[in-house]
C-alpha cells in the first residue's frame, strides 16, 4: 500500500456531499433550556469561587449560573459580557478542562465531574436577543485612538475604548475583522458564522470605524499613526509559520497549516478543498490537532500526527488529544523530521529520526530513521511574530520574539501599547487576548485623561 | 426476618401502609390496583351525603425546588364526587375481593346526628374495617359547615365523635386537621368523644405560586385561585411534629396515631411510628410515583427493622419519644462543635460564606502553598449551630463533635439565672 513511488492521491470530493455538513457542524451543541437549568443547579455557588481566579477574563461564573438556574437569562448573559465582551467565541473555543472547568470545586471527590461553565456560558449568550446594545458609550473625550489587528485582543480592546467615550480606529490586514476567530479556529467549533456576528454585536456599540486590507507595514506605517492617533494600540497576532529547517523552494505538498485552516474557514463548499490521502502533521500543539482532526474530517485516509517528545509534554490539551484520538489520527511521539523525498516538485514522501532524552533531560537525535509516505506534510510547530510590521518605523522593544510590554501593557514607544498573542505575557488562548485588549484599554484610557493632568474624564 | 404483619385498632393489614383518603382511593379500579401492588390497605375517599359536590378544573399546583423536584403539592378538591350508592356498592365488593387488606371508609356529612347516623348505617353494610372522619378538608367544606369548620372546633369534634361512637361499632378514626393553633386539643376532643385513633395530617392552608404574568395563582381556575391544601414531603417535619406532641402528652398519648402528611420513603415512615405512630398513611408519593413505591416503602422498611434486630412495628414504635422534651429541659452544658472533615473537603467555601454572613464568624480560610485552601473551624468561636453542617454539599464532611464537659447537666428550668427556677 505504501508505495512512495505512486503518484500523489491530491484530489477534492473525498466524501459524499451531505458528509461534509455532518462533519463540519457544531460538535459541541449548544445546551437546551432545560439541559442548562438542571446543568445550572449543580453549581454550589462557591465563596470566592475558583472559577472566576481560573478565567482570565475573571468572568463572576457563579453569579451568572445563578441566573441561569434562576431562569433570568439575559442578567447572565450580561453578567458575562460585562467581564468579557467576546464571551461567545471564548464559550466555543476556551480550553475549559484547563481553565474555569479544571478548577471547579465539583472535580473532586465524590463527583468527578465538573460544573459545564462553558456550554452554559454558550447558553446564556446564545439565548440573548437584546433589542439595543447593552452598553452604552461615555460622553465624547474627543480622542482618538488606532488599534491595529481585529483579533480578539483589538476587539476587546476598541470595545472597551469606546464604551470609555473615545473614537476608535480598527486596522487590519485581512478582508474581514475577527483575527484567528475568524480564519483560524476549526470550523465545527465556530459555526453559523459566529465570528461575525460576534464582532458585528461588537460594532453596534457605535464609535468604532474598522478599516479592512490595511496592513502595518504596508499601507501603515506606526510612526504616522502615532502622529495621528492619541494612542495605538498593536493586536497584530502571531502570523509567521514557524519553519521545520528542511524546506526548499517550490515543492508542492510542504504546507503551512494557517493558510490550510484559514483556506478551510472561508470556503463555502468544503467538497470544493483539495485534500491529499496520506497526511503528516508536525506538531502536538492545538493547531495540529486542529488541522489532522480537520484533514481526516475532509475524508483523507491516512492522517499521522508527529511529536518529537511523549504524549504528557503535548502542549494541546488532554481533551484536544483524546478528540484526535476519536477521529481516528494516527499519533507517533518521539520522532523528528530529518529530511524530505521529493519526486517532480512533489512531496512523496518524509524521513524521521527517532529522538530520546539525554542523562540531563535535553532532547537527543537516536540516529534511527523510519520513512512515512506522505502527499502532504503540515508544519504546525508554532507560529511566530512577524517584524516586518514595523518597516519604515521606530520599533518598540521585543523579547523573546514578540512585543515586550509593562504591566500597564505599554510597549516601550510612550503611545503604544500592546497585548494578545503578540506580546511575551499569558497563554496563547482568546480568552487571554480579550484581557489584554479590556486591560490595554483601561490604561490607555488612564493614560489619556489621567497622566496628561487633564481631569475631564 | 422482620415483619411488617399490621394490627392498628384491631384492623389487621400485611404491612403498615395504607392509602390516604384522597384520589388513589376514589374507587375500586385504582383501590384494585394498590392492592395488587401491595398495599396494606386503604381509606377510601371521602364520602358524603347526596348530592355529590362538583369539582372545578384545575386542580393541583405544585411548589418545587430550584432544580425542578416537586417539594409539595396543593389541592383544591373536594370529596368523592361520584355517587353514594356506588362507591358503597364498590366498597362491599373490594373487600369481598380483598379479605386481608383493610378498607377504611372516610365520612363527611352535615352536623346533624341524624345525618351521621343514616350514614354510618350504610357504610356498616358494606363490611368495611372501620371509619376515619373526615374534620380536615380545609377547603369548600367548610364553606358548608364541614370538614375543618369542625375540626377546628374542639367541642364540634367530640360531639361529632361521641355520635359516631353511639352509632357504630366499628373502629373510628378522628381525621385531624393541622390548620390549628395546638393539635393537642384537637386530640384531646377527639379521645373524650371516643375515638379508638386519631390520623393526622390532613392539608394545611397554602397558596404554592403566583404566576407573575397572568397574576394569579395556582391552581388556576378561569383566571382566579383560592387556598389549597399542602401536602406531600414538604409538609413532613409539621406532620411529625404534631404526632410526636400528640405522642409525649399525658393525656393523649395512649391514644393510637395513623401517621399521615409527606411520607414518600421507608425512613419517612420509621420516623412517624418512632414517635409513636402505629401505621401510616401515604398520599402525595403514589400520585407522583404510582403505586409502585410500596416496593421500595416495605423492603426499605424491613431491611431496616433487620438491621436494627426490630421483628416487629411495636418494637420500635415510639421509641424517639422519651428524649422529646421542652425547651426549658435541655441540657444547657451540653456542647458540640464543627470539625472539618480535610480529606472530603472540596473548598466550595460555603461553609464559609455561611458561618461568617450570618453566624458567628468561626471559620477560618487560609491559602496553603500549593494553591489549596484550607477551611478549618475556631473551636472558641463556634456556638455548635450546625449551619455550616448543614451547607456543606459533600455528605459527612462536615460533623459535629461533642466536647468534653467537667461541668453536669444543667437546664434552663434548675438555672441560677432563671427567676422561676424549680429547684431553687
Ligand atoms: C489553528 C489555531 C487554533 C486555535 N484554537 C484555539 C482554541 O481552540 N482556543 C483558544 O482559546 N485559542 C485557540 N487558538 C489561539 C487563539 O486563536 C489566539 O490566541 C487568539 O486569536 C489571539 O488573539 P489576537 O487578537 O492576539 O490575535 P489574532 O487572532 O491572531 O488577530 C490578529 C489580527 O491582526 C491582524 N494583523 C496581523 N498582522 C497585521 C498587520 N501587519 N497589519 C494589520 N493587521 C494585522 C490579523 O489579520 C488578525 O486579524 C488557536 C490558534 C490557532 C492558530
Ligand atoms: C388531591 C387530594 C385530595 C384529597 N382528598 C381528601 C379527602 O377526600 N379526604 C381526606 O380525608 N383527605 C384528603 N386528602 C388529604 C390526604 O388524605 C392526606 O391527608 C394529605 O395529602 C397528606 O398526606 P401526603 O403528604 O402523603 O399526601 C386529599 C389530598 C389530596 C392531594
Ligand atoms: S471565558 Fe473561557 S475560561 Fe472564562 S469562564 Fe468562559 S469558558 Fe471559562
Ligand atoms: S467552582 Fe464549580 S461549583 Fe464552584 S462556583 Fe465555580 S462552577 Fe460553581
Ligand atoms: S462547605 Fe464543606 S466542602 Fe465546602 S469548604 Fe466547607 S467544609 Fe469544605
Amino acid at each position: 500500500m505504501s508505495d512512495s513511488k505512486k503518484d500523489p492521491d491530491m484530489s477534492s470530493h473525498r466524501l459524499p456531499n451531505d458528509e461534509y455538513l455532518k462533519n463540519f457542524s457544531d460538535i459541541k451543541p449548544p445546551l437546551s433550556q432545560y439541559e442548562a437549568h438542571i446543568e445550572a443547579n449543580r453549581c454550589l455557588y462557591c465563596e470566592d469561587a475558583p472559577c472566576i481566579s481560573a478565567c482570565p477574563t475573571g468572568i463572576n461564573i457563579p453569579s451568572f449560573i445563578q441566573k441561569i438556574a434562576d431562569k433570568n437569562t439575559d442578567g447572565a448573559a450580561t453578567t458575562i459580557l460585562d467581564s468579557n465582551i467576546l464571551g461567545g467565541s471564548c464559550a466555543r473555543v476556551c480550553p475549559t478542562e484547563i481553565l474555569c472547568e479544571g478548577v471547579c470545586v465539583r472535580n473532586k471527590s465524590p463527583e468527578f465531574s465538573p460544573v459545564k461553565i462553558g456550554r452554559l456560558q454558550r447558553f446564556a449568550l446564545d439565548t440573548y436577543q437584546p433589542d439595543q446594545h447593552p452598553y452604552q458609550r461615555s460622553p465624547a473625550t474627543g480622542r482618538t485612538i488606532a488599534v491595529v489587528g481585529a483579533g480578539p485582543a483589538g476587539l476587546a480592546c476598541a470595545h472597551k475604548l469606546s464604551r470609555l467615550g473615545h473614537n476608535v480606529t480598527i486596522f487590519d490586514k485581512q478582508a474581514k475583522a475577527g483575527g484567528l476567530n475568524e480564519y483560524g479556529i476549526a470550523q465545527y467549533k465556530m459555526v453559523d458564522n459566529f465570528a461575525q456576528k460576534e464582532v458585528d454585536f461588537i460594532m453596534a456599540l457605535g464609535g468604532i470605524q474598522l478599516k479592512t486590507q490595511q496592513a502595518l507595514g504596508e499601507q501603515l506605517q506606526l510612526d504616522s499613526l502615532r502622529n495621528e492617533f492619541d494612542a495605538v494600540f498593536l493586536g497584530v497576532g502571531l502570523s509567521n509559520s514557524k519553519a521545520l529547517g528542511l524546506e526548499q523552494t517550490d515543492i508542492h505538498g510542504l504546507e503551512s497549516s494557517l493558510d490550510f485552516i484559514s483556506e478551510l474557514r472561508q470556503s463555502d463548499d468544503l467538497s470544493q478543498i483539495t485534500i491529499g490521502n496520506k497526511i503528516v502533521v508536525i506538531g502536538a500543539g492545538n493547531t495540529a490537532i486542529d488541522i489532522a482532526c480537520q484533514s481526516k474530517r475532509l475524508g483523507a485516509e491516512q492522517v499521522t500526527l508527529v511529536y518529537r517528545r511523549g504524549e504528557s509534554h503535548m502542549p494541546a490539551t488532554s481533551k484536544e488529544l483524546e478528540f484526535a484520538k476519536q477521529n481516528s489520527v494516527k499519533i507517533i511521539t518521539w520522532a523528528r523530521p530529518s529530511s524530505l523525498k521529493v519526486i517532480n516538485n512533489q512531496l512523496v514522501a518524509i524521513q524521521f529520526e527517532k529522538t530520546a532524552l539525554d542523562t540531563s533531560n535535553n532532547l537527543i537525535g537516536t540516529e534511527s530513521f523510519f520513512e512515512l509516505p506522505a502527499d502532504t506534510v503540515y508544519k504546525a510547530i508554532g507560529q511566530s511574530f512577524l517584524f516586518n510590521c514595523f518597516a519604515g518605523s521606530e520599533p518598540p522593544e521585543l523579547i523573546n520574539g514578540r512585543i515586550d510590554i509593562n504591566e500597564q501593557f505599554q510597549t516601550s514607544l510612550n503611545n503604544v501599547w500592546a497585548g494578545g498573542d503578540c506580546v511575551v505575557l499569558g497563554e496563547d488562548l482568546t480568552v487571554q487576548a480579550v484581557e489584554h485588549g479590556k486591560q490595554a484599554a483601561d490604561s490607555i484610557h488612564h493614560h489619556l485623561i489621567w497622566s496628561k493632568g487633564n481631569g475631564d474624564a | 426476618m422482620a415483619t411488617l404483619k399490621s394490627k392498628f385498632i384491631g384492623i389487621t393489614s400485611p404491612n403498615p401502609f395504607w392509602l390516604a383518603s384522597a384520589p388513589p382511593t376514589d374507587k375500586a379500579y385504582n383501590v384494585y390496583r394498590a392492592f395488587e401492588a401491595g398495599w396494606g390497605g386503604v381509606v377510601w375517599k371521602t364520602l358524603g351525603e347526596a348530592p355529590e359536590p362538583i369539582n372545578v378544573s384545575s386542580r393541583y399546583s405544585a411548589h418545587k425546588s430550584q432544580s425542578g423536584e416537586v417539594i409539595g403539592i396543593n389541592n383544591i378538591e373536594l370529596i368523592s364526587d361520584r355517587s353514594l350508592e356506588v362507591n358503597l356498592a364498590e366498597i362491599r365488593q373490594t373487600k369481598i375481593d380483598w379479605p386481608d387488606r383493610a378498607v377504611i371508609v372516610s365520612l363527611m356529612v352535615p352536623c346533624e346526628e341524624a345525618s351521621w347516623k343514616a350514614m354510618l348505617n350504610k357504610v356498616a353494610a358494606t363490611g368495611c374495617d372501620g371509619i376515619e372522619l373526615n374534620f380536615g378538608c380545609p377547603h369548600g367544606m367548610p364553606e358548608r359547615g364541614m370538614g375543618a369548620a369542625v375540626g377546628q372546633v374542639p367541642e364540634y369534634v367530640e360531639m361529632i365523635t361521641a355520635w359516631c361512637k353511639k352509632h357504630t361499632k366499628l373502629p373510628v378514626i378522628v381525621k385531624l386537621t393541622p390548620n390549628i393553633t395546638n393539635i393537642v386539643t384537637s386530640a384531646m376532643a377527639a379521645k373524650k368523644g371516643g375515638a379508638d385513633a386519631v390520623s393526622l395530617i390532613n392539608t394545611i392552608n397554602s397558596i404554592t405560586q403566583i404566576d407573575l404574568d397572568s397574576m394569579a395563582g395556582a391552581p388556576n381556575v378561569g383566571g382566579q385561585f383560592t387556598s389549597g391544601g399542602y401536602c406531600g414531603s414538604a409538609v413532613k417535619p409539621i406532620a411529625l411534629n404534631m404526632v410526636g406532641q400528640i405522642s409525649r402528652n399525658n393525656e393523649t398519648g395512649s391514644l393510637p396515631i395513623s401517621g399521615i402528611g409527606g411520607i414518600s420513603t421507608w425512613r419517612d415512615a420509621a420516623e412517624f411510628i418512632s414517635l409513636g405512630a402505629g401505621n401510616v398513611q401515604v398520599c402525595t408519593a403514589a400520585m407522583l410515583h404510582g403505586f409502585k413505591i410500596i416496593t421500595e416503602l416495605t423492603d426499605g422498611l424491613a431491611r431496616w427493622m433487620d438491621s436494627k434486630g426490630y421483628q416487629t412495628i411495636e418494637d420500635f414504635k415510639g421509641a424517639a419519644v422519651p428524649q422529646l422534651t421542652d425547651w426549658k429541659h435541655l441540657d444547657l452544658n451540653y456542647q458540640v462543635i464543627a470539625e472539618i472533615n480535610q480529606d472530603s473537603c472540596i473548598e466550595c467555601g460555603r461553609c464559609y460564606a455561611a458561618c461568617e454572613d450570618t453566624a458567628h464568624q468561626a471559620i477560618k480560610v487560609e491559602k496553603l502553598e500549593n494553591g489549596q485552601r484550607h477551611f478549618s473551624v475556631i473551636n472558641n468561636e463556634c456556638v455548635g449551630c450546625n449551619l455550616c453542617q448543614i451547607t456543606c454539599p459533600v455528605p459527612d464532611c462536615i460533623t459535629m463533635v461533642k466536647q468534653p464537659t467537667s461541668k453536669p447537666k444543667q437546664s434552663w428550668d434548675q438555672h441560677p439565672k432563671n427567676p422561676f427556677r424549680s429547684n431553687k
